[in-house]
């Protein structure tokens, strides 16, 4: 058998040139490496033709993207702009890893932030931040942490979310809408109607982390807690005020009862449907994006309804207005050909009032810098202005950005799954067994 | 003594070149989708890969594969489906390829019953059980609540989750029934006449005759199964997926193996950290986890059919 040493050679180069080739490519000039143009930069920058992935789907989302696109076209008339909808994060990473990057990646998620800077998958936006003398203080400083990582600025902020209450009005039967965890649970219990077999009909507000929009990140801010310590690790065995808020959310779930809770929670219609239960009148209150509004205005018309901020824990009342905060990123990807259109892309797009504008009037999302939010072409209606309020708030939080963010976010969640089940007799050393898994993951991701 | 080494005569080698170009197809095709791909695993498990960048680091993804909690608990899971959903499949599918061949009419109409189920694609199938096993919405809790039952949360009670996805497995056990009844009818009928006048009954027949002369394709029937059962994935990530109520949408998290890691598979724990957290190198080590745990049970069942081949 003398063709076998030949075949395990054979097979072992194959296998060493084509491990050769997995490391990625990089296929165009990096940021910032071409001379600014000289003269009026419109029409200085090279003619192009530059590939925008984005996350965006539905036919009105879309037209909104286009229609700020034209306004970019308008100024840079040389650069054609061809714009891919409905890309997810997975998409991006296969594309930077085949040297198949776009010009210019939009991503609906902060969770990514900081492996894509730390790695450099995404270019640091700095020098041409610099270059161009752009101002970032004309962001909130919540939205230029969400963006960065590790002193990298690796991108920027196109649209943000913020998170709040939303209440239906008929059901509040003249209730204000609670300003403190107090509240909350006094009106849940008021506004709850169960059947003669205890059944939940009609629910308060529902308190579990597995309902919707109510992830740890998302009520966190209700509490003012943290999420990392200034190393990276974690924070939540430490911080007193996850216990405050699992004591008090597990009270909640208990006095509905978790069966009738998980029942009742499974009965509800899809989250991004018309079938959403606060459209129907089965849950009072709920904590929510901004984007919702868009969402009733397409799907419940008739609904009364009211927005206000999140209620906050009764001995931090100084946290009331303010909230979650994250949104959609825009940056230049690693191997991208044409980076100086990109750049100019992502400049218009993220700093332009009029196209910030005229996105967040379309898509109903808050615009990022301050001039958009106080422009007058802003349509801000009372529903959508607490949002506004939220998103401007200084004591506003967000998901700090981590390597392992969606890994933390997961191991927090699930622990919170079982905290309100009952499964977790110790909450002490439930949170420190986070901590540890968090850590440990942390150490093997390098920090 | 001095040792002699004699060259190969000319024609041996010509015959091992022309060996070689013949069988340089199979070598091609085992380099690149079996040979590489293992080591680029093995090579991968040594680094810290996040898809962008590679950095060496020894043995810490090895490390941190014994201070992983959910590898434990994906590992008690798989054993679970291959120690009680295989053999509860297998049993299930002899059981109805006795009864069906034992029937006097209408067999070909239960046949065709029977393996319709096998032709649904394997994603609609799990998201219709689930909906049907609904606690709040699905018809199964209320007909169970007409006769004064209250059904469980079949997919949302980590007591249940396992056992309704074995439920699925034996709603989908057609194609294993059909193979079932081939052997059986392949029993020769004077077989049976000797052991009836030898006084055996049925019982005795089926252990004396039937399991022995069937024996092969049961121990086929259980290596597939457990191999299957071993790479187990996609029915239980859509089950565990649609039964939480949470949306895969960007920025939603979620824990796989809802309720309580209880339908977290290997497999799925492996996909989870590669294609979720990125963290490709402990991803690879999974890989191998997995790879090594497959190839044990495989050679012992192997082993087993040769025997029971042997014995037949």
């Amino acid at each position: 058998m003398r063709f076998v040493p030949l075949a395990v050679a054979a097979a072992l180069l194959s296998s060493a040139a084509l491990t050769a080739c997995t490391a990625g490519k990089e296929a165009g000039p990096s940021l910032g490496a071409q001379p600014k143009p000289s003269g009026s930069a419109s029409q200085a920058v090279p003619a192009a033709t530059i590939e925008l992935w984005h996350g965006f789907s539905t036919d009105a989302e879309v037209k909104a993207f286009e229609d700020a696109i034209a306004g970019f076209n308008k100024k840079f008339p040389q650069i054609t702009v061809k714009a891919t909808k409905g890309v997810q994060d997975d998409q991006i990473t296969q594309a930077i890893r085949g040297g198949k990057a776009p010009d210019v990646a939009a991503s609906f998620t902060t969770d990514n932030v900081a492996q894509w800077c730390k790695s450099g998958a995404f270019q640091d936006l700095t020098p041409v931040i610099r270059q161009d003398g752009i101002d970032l203080t004309v962001l909130p400083a919540v939205a230029r942490s969400y963006t960065a990582f590790d002193g990298k600025q690796c991108t920027l902020p196109l649209l943000a979310d913020a998170y709040g209450l939303y209440y239906n009005k008929a059901l509040m039967k003249g209730d204000e809408p609670p300003k403190t965890l107090s509240e909350l649970t006094e009106l849940t219990k008021k506004l709850t109607v169960r059947d003669a077999n205890g059944d939940i009909k009609v629910a308060g507000f529902i308190p579990s982390v597995q309902y919707y929009e109510n992830s740890p990140s998302h009520i966190g801010p209700m509490v003012g807690a943290k999420w990392y310590n200034d190393d990276g690790t974690s924070a939540i065995g430490s911080d007193p005020a996850w216990k405050q808020l699992l004591t008090w959310q597990k009270e909640l779930v208990d006095w509905y009862g978790y069966d009738k809770l998980e029942k009742f929670r499974k009965s509800l219609g899809d989250e991004w449907s018309a079938e959403h239960p606060f459209y129907k009148g089965k849950v009072a209150m709920i904590l929510d994006g901004e984007w919702r509004n868009a969402m009733l205005a397409n799907d419940a018309k008739d609904l009364d309804y009211g927005t206000a901020p999140l209620p906050v824990a009764d001995d931090k009342p100084g946290l009331y207005g303010s909230g979650f905060t994250a949104g959609t990123v825009i940056g230049v990807p690693k191997g991208a050909k044409n980076p100086q259109q990109a750049w100019e892309l992502i400049k218009h797009l993220t700093t332009d009032t009029g196209s910030l504008v005229t996105l967040s009037n379309a898509l109903r999302n808050v615009p990022t810098t301050k001039a958009s939010m106080d422009s007058p072409d802003l349509a801000k209606d009372a529903n959508f202005k607490t949002f506004l309020d939220i998103f401007a708030h200084p004591k506003t939080s967000t998901l700090p950005a981590s390597v392992n963010s969606v890994f933390n976010q997961e191991v927090f969640a699930s622990f919170i799954t079982k905290w309100e089940k009952g499964s977790v007799p110790d909450l002490d050393a439930g949170l420190k067994d986070v901590d540890k898994q968090i850590n440990d993951k942390l150490k093997l991701s390098g920090g | 003594m001095t040792a002699v080494h004699a060259a190969p005569p000319r024609r041996w080698r010509g015959e091992g070149l022309r060996a070689l170009v013949w069988l340089s197809p199979w070598i091609a095709g085992v380099s690149i989708f079996f040979v590489y791909p293992l080591l680029s695993t093995v090579y991968f498990s040594f680094h810290r890969y996040d898809m962008y960048t590679l950095e060496f680091i020894g043995l810490d993804n090895y490390r941190y594969l014994l201070q992983d909690a959910r590898v434990a608990t994906s590992a008690r899971n798989t054993l679970w489906l291959v120690a009680v959903m295989v053999p509860a499949t297998v049993l299930f599918s002899l059981a109805l390829a006795q009864l069906v061949i034992r029937l006097k009419a209408g067999v070909g109409l239960l046949r065709t019953i029977f393996y319709l189920p096998s032709l649904v694609p394997m994603t609609a199938g799990t998201i219709t059980f689930v909906f049907l096993l609904n606690p709040g919405t699905g018809p199964v809790n209320q007909v169970l609540a007409w006769f004064g039952i209250e059904g469980p949360d079949w997919f949302g009670d980590p007591a249940w989750s396992k056992p309704s996805l074995t439920m699925l497995s034996l709603w989908g056990c057609g194609q294993l029934t059909v193979i079932f009844m081939a052997a059986l009818l392949d029993v020769p009928r004077h077989l049976y006449e000797a052991a009836a006048i030898d006084g055996a009954g049925p019982w005795r027949q089926f252990r004396s005759v039937t399991l022995p002369m069937i024996a092969p394709v049961l121990l086929f029937a259980l290596v597939t199964n457990v191999i299957y059962a071993l790479q187990y994935f996609s029915q239980a990530m859509i089950a565990s997926r649609v039964a939480s109520g949470v949306t895969d949408s960007a920025g939603s998290s979620f824990s796989p193996g809802y309720p309580d890691e209880s339908l977290l598979t290997l497999p799925q724990w492996l996909f989870h950290v590669g294609f979720r957290d990125y963290s490709m190198g402990y991803a690879c080590v999974l890989a191998l986890l997995l790879f090594g745990t497959s190839m044990i049970f495989t050679l012992i069942l192997l082993r087993q059919f040769r025997r029971a081949e042997e014995v037949s």
